[in-house]
């Protein structure tokens, strides 16, 4: 800006920071909860970090916390197969749809358009009991399957997918067709390493989604081998009168936010994009 | 919107797009007309007989006062949530838009929190706000004011909506701050030179130029608030206490599974799908807008 007003830009700094600190001091807490004994965090521990740090983590990966029946090194397992599922779940299936509605002409394909396009409106929260009884008639409860399948339909990635295809030249598709390649070679050909940057950006966005995931695991999984870590921490929470291990909820609430954190710090420009791209 | 070059194949199409439609006919279209089909059945809890009722299961939950309540606590909620979480983002929004220095580093750590899932979220609120150890609990006790969010009512409202709009403000800044970084600078430089303060600039050209963001946001904000915070209050609360914090979508759940009502679950999903399809009309309504003027 033109003018110069050292009052507002130390006013700027200030809320920027004080905006900053309200959004990190509750995992801040939760870290150096993370780092001391059970003992001390019932006693009002103090904000420094304390010594039992390791022993907090390694107690929670490898022999779990009491009364959930599997440690949080398993649930993490079943957490990154249930959104590495969803992910690549999605990308594989709206890659394809989108290609044979953008590239062909087929009976019935602006209807099946228009079908996929309704599930938009249909989150899995407004149908929860039905769907909850097609897995239950599937025999997918308590499976990895059960877990993905019913989350891997999403419209906001095939409407990217195809907006992306409107935009690729016309001519590349003649090329391949004079050279007399067919509909498979130019999909994997050219198609696909074009759509690189939108898989990435898409990547990120799916898996934050899919680890994220809460309400269709809590309904589905009552064995706690299937158990993802979002769960296994409600359960953890759950003692009625009991003492809660909070020392160990603390480690695998840090467990549970770490993976998804890294992605978007470390592909922020891709989450960014991600991000502005399929709410469009 | 066609392609001039394509494909021609018989049975290729049907194959590629065959996964997608299995997935949607099988996981969405069918249960989401199964919940239309049971909202006007009466069916016992084993599912041993079932009556057509009408509209029967849809007059008994508007006259059901929990439902009512459930609809008020959700009104609140959302706009709360919306309300809190909108202004502080464009609050932050603009300071980072000005700041010069430290912006990128700003940045990174303001969008971070969208990570974090909102289970997670309402457990790190539910550890500060514990009643016997959380340090927050503490120093309000210290300071003369008592808090048991698992007693009184308000201020479990108030810990789920913070809780809510915590997790949200970073999704806001996101799109706020993409919003001003499009105004035409010119436009800011010209009324800085007939000697418009920064706050009068903001109120008159920056925030008529970014009603289009802050119309979708209010959009998404509201469908963030309906759906996607059922793990806030799983965690937090548990819709209670006294049916405090029990929005419609934690009520949906709480009367399928644990209540057993199927018929009354179902016409609960049926009012959502409503609400939901209503929302995403208004949405796409917009876009068109932003489209074409």
């Amino acid at each position: 800006m033109v003018e110069h007003r050292p009052w507002l830009t130390f006013l700027t700094h200030a809320i920027l920071i004080f905006g900053m600190l309200l959004l990190v001091i509750p995992i801040y807490v939760t870290f150096v909860a993370s780092s001391h004994s059970l003992d001390e965090i019932t006693a009002h521990f103090s904000l420094l970090p304390g010594t039992q740090l390791v022993e907090n983590y390694t107690s929670a990966l490898s022999v779990g916390p009491r009364d959930v029946g599997a440690t949080v090194g398993t649930m993490m397992l079943n957490s990154l197969i249930m959104a590495l599922g969803i992910t690549l779940g999605k990308i594989f299936i709206s890659l394809l749809a989108a290609y044979a509605i953008v590239y062909f002409k087929f009976r019935f394909r602006m209807f099946f358009f228009w079908l996929i396009f309704i599930t938009l409106m249909l989150p899995v929260e407004v149908r929860i009991l039905p769907t909850y009884k097609v897995a239950a008639d599937l025999k997918i409860l308590d499976s990895y399957p059960g877990l993905i399948l019913p989350l891997i339909a999403s419209a906001t990635a095939t409407f990217l997918f195809r907006q992306f295809f409107m935009t690729v030249p016309d001519e590349l598709c003649e090329a391949v067709k004079i050279d007399g390649g067919g509909p498979i070679r130019f999909f994997f050909d050219i198609l696909l390493p074009m759509s690189r940057t939108s898989i990435a950006a898409l990547f990120v966005i799916l898996f934050i989604y899919g680890w994220n995931q809460y309400l269709w695991p809590l309904l589905i999984t009552t064995d706690e081998s299937y158990y993802t870590l979002l769960i296994g921490i409600k359960r953890m929470l759950d003692v009625g009168e009991g003492q809660a291990e909070w020392q160990i909820i603390m480690a695998s609430t840090i467990l549970a936010m770490i993976p998804p954190i890294l992605i978007v710090i470390f592909m922020q420009k891709q989450f960014v994009k991600g991000m502005t791209e399929t709410e469009k | 919107m066609e392609k001039r070059v394509i494909f021609k194949h018989k049975l290729l199409p049907y194959i590629l797009v065959a996964p997608q439609i299995v997935i949607t006919l099988l996981f969405f279209i069918w249960p989401a007309s199964q919940a239309v089909y049971q909202s006007v059945l009466q069916e016992d809890a084993f599912g041993l007989s079932r009556t057509f009722v009408g509209l029967a299961n849809f007059a008994y939950i508007f006259t059901d006062e929990t439902y009512l309540r459930s609809i008020y606590v959700t009104i609140i909620f959302s706009c709360s949530v919306t309300a809190i979480a909108m202004s502080v983002s464009l609050l932050l929004a603009s300071m980072a838009d000005r700041a010069i220095r430290g912006a990128t580093t700003y940045k990174t750590l303001i969008i971070w929190p969208y990570a974090v899932a909102p289970a997670v979220a309402g457990v790190l609120w539910y550890f500060l706000f514990n009643p016997t150890i959380g340090i927050v609990a503490l120093y309000l006790k210290i300071y003369g004011y008592e808090w048991n969010h698992s007693l009184n009512g308000g201020q479990a409202m108030f810990l789920v909506v913070i809780t809510a709009a915590w997790r949200e403000i970073s999704y806001n800044f996101l799109f706020f701050l993409a919003g001003l970084q499009a105004i035409p600078k010119p436009f800011l430089e010209a009324a800085s030179i007939d000697g418009a303060s920064p706050f009068r600039r903001f109120w008159t050209i920056t925030f008529p130029l970014l009603s289009p963001t802050t119309f979708f946001l209010i959009v998404m904000n509201v469908v963030y608030a309906f759906f996607d915070t059922f793990g806030v209050i799983h965690v937090i609360t548990d819709g209670g206490p006294n049916y405090a914090t029990n929005i419609m979508v934690f009520k949906v759940y709480h009367d399928g599974f644990l209540s057993l009502d199927l018929g009354g679950s179902a016409a609960q999903s049926v009012i959502l799908m409503i609400i939901v399809i209503s929302l995403t009309v208004v949405q796409f309504r917009y876009i068109e807008r932003k489209v074409y003027y």
